[in-house]
């Protein structure tokens, strides 16, 4: 067997771990024998009804994160790239902020109205990437880059005059919005959001693998093999963003997970997309679990923003493999 | 009828004039070399026929058939094409990375097929790059990448090959066996080779015919013997070389001079 694909079992199995324990785990600890006894229907509630959805919520958040992350950083040929880097990140928050501003609570069509103004100012923010990229003869991804940061700063300055302008108490509950989080997941109705979204843009960058590897080594030498470059990169944009703009709808701009996950996956399992999409969507989903395992359990009953956990968590880890590993891209087997 | 047909090819790239009119054939199992000065316009027309770029003027003909009316992944399998030699870092394994040149002939449900797997290993063997399939292209010297890069294109199987400056950067012993092994490729299997050089020398000695590029425009086709002449080199590079006749092969080559020289 190829080392990566031995790494590549054993991140799964790692994964499943993370994905068993981290339900029992919290303020109170959940011994896992209520599933067949039932002599505590409190415990199995806040079992079944609490913590099973937010984890799976944490796992399908960090796998559409970290595959994003994956997809970006090989169109881009860069290992910094990420879906918040083209503004949907900032394009959600401004319209997050803007609804809570606004007062809007209400629910529509069982979603809270906060998350579909984030929904639409991420998908806002794409279009008009992609529109800017477009006005240029080829779809560079040079000019899409450029586009998606000036627009970051662009939805930045108007959070930041909203924020200034209104009501502090709603500020900062726009604000507590922008460091992302979980608390919100009640029961399945995220679960059942974000699956179809996570896992149909998941499998859809895993068939491309063979275009990103192409992707990868740059335009002329894909567009050589046979690869049709707008068709490629205008799918890749728009699944992924669709798929990272509804992440950052539910649990707001969680940052380091789309960067961190695709770095460790490339050490661990090589450049391959085969392999690493699936390594990094295991990698991110397991991250983010823990993350907000440790967020909603080491200040208990209070909560840390699982943003600032990641953030934390991931900070120190990858200055740590880039200060002791060769570059990113690098693998010798 | 040529398998590769190019008329009245021009191509503009923000205004400016990079190809004018340029038409030429190439025939089935042909090696022809486009030589031109810097600036001539030899890399952009491979650019144009490998379809890279695909916003020029005039035709560009498959078999009779135009070039904008085919996918890029079909245009893949009738032409394969080879970019100048850029330090691209290329994290894939040797294997790995010939194997992206069957990608034009797989489809993302199925592994890579027995055909892929057999037109991989025939790559890899006809390059002599087999025996480090297994390393990272990143690590290999500047000799082993480039015939990684030739194995790459072999792989794609197609009847055309587009070559920009092959041989260019390898030191003379590695030229002289990427050259020989593209003149085998070229004999053995009838490969059609378009190869993009300056180096005049060798397109005499190795190709059936030269086509000369000066400011995006054709002002030279024919035979080596023919373009191997002080008057037409002077009209393609715009300076008079000293022709001395090959010992061997009798086809007049370039030699260096210095200081002003004799001639």
């Amino acid at each position: 067997m190829k080392p990566g694909r031995s790494a590549l079992v054993i991140i799964a199995l790692g994964t499943l771990v993370v994905l068993s324990v981290a339900p029992l785990v919290g303020p109170r600890w959940i011994d896992p024998c209520i599933l067949w006894k039932r002599e505590n229907p409190l415990e199995a509630r806040i079992l079944w009804d609490i913590r099973i959805p937010r984890v799976l919520v944490g796992f399908l958040a960090g796998m559409g994160l970290a595959v994003g992350g994956t997809a970006y950083q090989a169109m881009f040929r860069n290992p910094l790239a990420s879906p918040f880097t083209l503004g949907l990140a900032s394009g959600a928050s401004l319209g997050a902020v803007l609804a809570i501003h606004l007062g809007w609570t209400k629910l529509l069509w069982g979603t809270p109205a906060v998350t579909l103004c984030a929904l639409m100012g991420a998908g806002l923010t794409l279009v008009v990437v992609y529109g800017l990229t477009r006005l240029r003869a080829e779809l560079s991804v040079a000019t899409m880059l450029l586009a998606g940061v000036a627009m970051s700063f662009l939805n930045t300055s108007l959070i930041l005059v909203l924020q200034y302008a209104v009501d502090p108490v709603r500020a900062f509950h726009a604000f507590r919005w922008m460091l992302g989080g979980l608390e919100g997941t009640l029961g399945y109705r995220d679960v059942l959001w974000l699956a179809p979204v996570v896992v149909a843009g998941s499998c859809i960058v895993w068939v491309l693998r063979r275009e990103l590897n192409l992707l990868s080594l740059g335009d002329e030498w894909a567009a050589a093999r046979g690869v049709s470059l707008p068709t490629v990169k205008t799918l890749i944009l728009f699944v992924t963003g669709l798929m990272v703009a509804s992440i950052v709808a539910h649990c707001g701009p969680i940052g380091f997970v789309c960067l961190i996950a695709p770095h460790i996956s490339r050490q661990l399992v090589g450049p391959q997309h085969t392999r690493l999409v699936p390594a990094a969507a295991l990698l991110g989903g397991a991250f983010l679990v823990i993350s907000d395992t440790v967020a909603r359990t080491i200040l208990a009953p209070a909560e840390i923003p699982v943003g600032v956990i990641t953030a934390i968590l991931g900070g120190p880890f990858f200055l740590w493999l880039l200060l002791t590993r060769p570059l990113s891209w690098e693998w010798v087997p | 009828m040529a398998i590769l047909a190019v008329r009245r090819l021009s191509f503009a790239i923000a205004g400016q004039t990079i190809l004018e009119n340029v038409s030429f054939e190439l025939d089935r199992g042909e090696f022809v070399a486009i030589v031109g000065p810097n600036g001539a316009g030899k890399t952009t027309l491979l650019r144009c026929l490998a379809l890279v770029y695909r916003n020029w003027q005039g035709e560009i003909l498959w078999l009779g058939r135009p070039a904008k009316s085919v996918g890029q992944r079909e245009w893949a399998r009738f032409v394969a094409y080879l970019p100048q030699e850029e330090r691209v870092d290329i994290p894939y394994t040797v294997e790995d990375f010939v194997l992206m040149g069957r990608y034009p002939h797989g489809s993302p449900f199925s592994p890579p097929s027995s055909q892929d797997i057999e037109a991989v290993r025939e790559a890899l063997e006809l390059t002599g790059t087999w025996s480090f399939r297994h390393r990272v292209v990143r690590t290999l010297s500047g000799g082993e990448r480039q015939r990684v890069m030739l194995a790459a294109v072999l792989a794609q199987q197609t009847p055309v090959l587009l070559l920009d400056e092959a041989t260019t950067f390898l030191d003379f012993r590695h030229r002289e066996e990427v050259q020989r092994l593209l003149e085998k490729i070229n004999t053995q299997r009838q490969v059609a080779i378009l190869a993009v050089t300056h180096d005049v020398n060798t397109a005499a000695l190795f190709s059936h015919r030269i086509v000369a590029l000066r400011d995006g425009q054709v002002i030279f086709d024919g035979p080596p013997a023919t373009f191997m002449q002080e008057s037409i080199l002077q009209k393609v590079f715009g300076f008079r070389p000293l022709l001395v006749a090959h010992p061997h092969l009798g086809i007049p080559v370039i030699v260096p001079t210095r200081g002003g020289g004799e001639s």
